[in-house]
């Protein structure tokens, strides 16, 4: 069998910091220092590259990664945000360079990152698809070729000749993935593609990848949701902090990607320029998700309870305030809101907070969430006077399902939530 | 249910490019088809949700003739070699406005399709080439209104010289394609090149004899002046249609040089920025 991809000590450094200094606009006087520096930062960084050699700092995303893929293998890639997983399937579809190491690609490589790249609102259904097959790198011909069949494949027939924009998102969306699916590449890289898209269409995208894999074709998913990974994997490697810390069967790298730790990134800290200075009494310090035994996790169980603690200072006192978290899908569907006073008894104890420190911890209780990968938002504010700080997207996490109910049938569920509800079943005669 | 194509794939390597990277033209070649449709696209998506459509090709042009045969025609009473002021002007206008249009698109392709940078491999160069090329359209419209100028003021075309009118356009392609090659790829990193694009557009278009003639500057001035390539654009325009000035001289080939030299350049330096194109836009 031969080699589909062989990577040789890859590893790409990202350049940070100087970015932020930029947006720190506070006083007017250095806006106009920095207004009036402006052509010779800009003569220099033509001329020199001293002055940003200074300021950056650099950041390997991913480092010494090597692995070889056989042809027709399906290759599962875990690791937590910011390990290197996209940087990686970056650097696979070519899209930015590796810093050090080489790759060895046999074949065209079709990525699920790109679902609709190119489309254009005012252009038919028809004419994207010949527009976003070009971009793709498929020839006019082979878009003829398959023409009929994408167009079955989305269920859009009957507005195929109308401008997108008129299409809903779920339409927008089949037809992107319809094109994508049938630029049939020797390799496919899968990207938390199924993360979008209702039930049913999401099960179409799964049966796709299938018969790709089927096919003799070699594919690389890359998703937060263990269950998927399972599902679809045979074998599977771990990154986290850019390097590859375990290769072998799915359901043994994902235990090892569960259990050692490698998955806790259920935190959030703010840092002081992170923090808007309008947001003053009210400083956010971090917020985390903690298991039951206190350690904090990336992925909980949906069948534990676990807590979320948000710790923040107050330099004065404020009346009213209550402080409360988001919790949406990573779709951006809100599930539910809630904030610390709003019992009666909490309500009136907190009626004005001293200046402190404090913690707000609330309890979840087990069995809500089905699977799946969370947003938990924060805000803090006194009704009807103002918001001190908000953060939509303070913290990301993942829900896994052993043991939920319904878990005995290995398919995905609709739905954000997934309650253990009382069922009884009665036989009437 | 489509079968899988038996064909032996083409093997990639990928590795860090070292130096000005190779110009990979074999990819730029693969990709054809994809320059035919973004230009495809940009000319069927530019005149959508407009009431007056492509006409807009028309009016653009013929309205910048009429103001500037008010000011310089009638008012400032510019030199214009015997040619009725709105030809001589609109015979400038033509390249000139394509030498705009591909120099404020080609500029800012690379930021515009961000999505598709971040996303996507292909090779960066077709961005700000289809860019360019989707401006053909428009100047083939207003060529149209130039006949109609021609013949309303029955202006005889140079029909001996009317054969390099296709070399002088090509003059212009490169000057634009060049220029916007460099700005692109410096827009990726510093979006100052937004803020500038207005101000150079207006600056160049006084460094170029759109509005009056070429021959009101004094004889050794002359190379100097043509250092702007789109000088020789200009006036290689005029005298191809309308048989103005002295044709080929000392002036244009310093034009073709400076414009090839852009050109040249701006490749080499747009190649050598592009590996760093999706993790800086």
């Amino acid at each position: 069998m031969a080699t589909a991809i062989s990577v040789h000590n890859i590893g790409k450094q990202y350049k940070i910091g100087a970015a932020e200094t930029k947006f720190r606009y506070n006083m007017l006087r250095d806006v106009i220092v920095d207004t009036v520096s402006a052509p010779v930062r800009l003569a220099k960084a033509m001329v020199g590259k001293s002055e940003r050699r200074m300021n950056q700092n650099y950041v390997w995303a991913l480092k010494d990664i090597s692995f070889d893929l056989d042809e027709g293998k399906v290759l599962g890639i875990v690791g937590r945000n910011g390990a290197g997983k996209s940087t990686l399937l970056k650097i696979l579809s070519r899209v930015t360079e590796p810093t050090t190491g080489s790759v060895t690609v046999r074949g065209r490589v079709g990525s699920l990152l790109e679902v609709g790249t190119g489309f254009h609102p005012e252009l038919t259904g028809r004419e994207n698809i010949y527009m976003n097959g070009a971009i793709l790198g498929m020839k006019r011909s082979e878009i003829d070729s398959k023409f009929d069949e994408i167009v079955d494949f989305s269920e859009v027939t009957q507005f195929i000749d109308t401008p997108v924009k008129r299409y809903s998102s779920g339409m927008y969306l089949r037809l992107a993935f319809a094109v994508a699916a049938h630029l049939e590449p020797e390799i496919l890289v899968v990207d938390e593609v199924l993360a979008v898209g209702d039930a049913e269409f999401q099960k179409k995208c799964l049966g796709k990848m299938n018969d790709v894999a089927q096919q003799g074709r070699t594919v690389l998913f890359v998703s937060h949701n263990m269950s998927a990974i399972l599902r679809l994997t045979q074998e599977a490697i771990v990154l986290n902090k850019g390097q590859l810390i375990m290769r072998g069967p799915t359901q043994e790298a994902v235990d090892y990607y569960l259990s050692s730790g490698q998955s806790q990134a259920g935190e959030r800290i703010w840092t002081a320029d992170e923090v808007p200075a309008v947001s003053a009494p009210f400083t956010p310090i971090s917020l985390k998700v903690k298991e039951r035994s206190g350690k904090v996790v990336d992925t909980i169980r949906s069948t534990e309870t676990v807590s979320v603690e948000f710790e923040y200072k107050l330099s004065s006192p404020v009346t009213g305030l209550r402080v409360g978290l988001y919790v949406s899908t990573m779709r951006g569907e809100y599930i539910f809101t809630s904030f610390d006073t709003d019992t009666p008894a909490l309500y009136e104890k907190f009626d004005t907070r001293e200046a402190g420190h404090y913690v707000s911890r609330a309890e979840l209780p087990a069995d809500i969430f089905n699977e799946g990968r969370y947003m938990v938002g924060v805000n803090a504010s006194s009704f009807g006077v103002r918001r001190y700080f908000m953060d939509e997207n303070a913290l990301a996490f993942n829900v896994d399902i052993s043991g939920a109910p319904g878990t005995q049938w290995g398919e995905p569920r609709v739905g954000p939530v997934r309650p253990r509800l009382n069922w009884k079943i009665e036989k009437m005669g | 249910m489509s079968e899988l194509v038996k064909h032996e794939p083409h093997t990639v390597y990928i590795k860090p490019s070292k130096g000005l990277a190779a110009l990979n033209l074999r990819d730029l070649w693969v990709y054809r088809e994809l320059v035919f449709f973004m230009v495809w696209r940009d000319v069927k998506v530019k005149y959508k949700q407009t009431l007056l459509g492509m006409a807009w090709a028309v009016i653009q042009p013929v309205m910048t003739m009429l103001v500037f045969t008010f000011l310089f025609g009638k008012v400032a009473k510019l030199p214009t070699e015997g040619i009725p002021y709105p030809v001589f002007s609109f015979a400038a206008l033509l390249p000139w406005g394509l030498f705009v249009t591909a120099l404020n698109q080609g500029s800012r392709s690379l930021v515009a399709h961000n999505n598709m940078v971040t996303k996507i491999y292909f090779p960066r160069l077709i961005l700000p080439m289809s860019a360019v090329f989707s401006g053909l359209v428009d100047f083939a419209i207003a060529f149209v209104i130039l006949v109609f100028l021609m013949f309303y003021y029955q202006v005889t075309p140079a029909w001996n010289l009317i054969w390099t009118l296709p070399l002088f356009l090509l003059l212009a392609i490169v000057t634009a394609l060049g220029v916007a090659l460099w700005l692109s790829a410096i827009n990726v990193q510093y979006r100052d090149v937004n803020q500038a694009l207005p101000f150079l557009t207006q600056f160049w278009l006084f460094a170029t004899p759109v509005a009056y003639s070429a021959s009101v500057i004094s004889e050794k001035w002359q190379v100097v002046y043509s250092l702007n390539p789109m000088a020789g654009v200009v006036n290689g325009f005029r005298w191809a249609l309308l048989g103005t000035g002295s044709g080929p001289d000392i002036a244009l080939w310093v034009s073709v040089a400076i414009s090839v030299l852009i050109f040249i350049s701006g490749l080499f330096y747009f190649r050598s920025m592009e590996k760093t194109f999706a993790d800086t836009i």
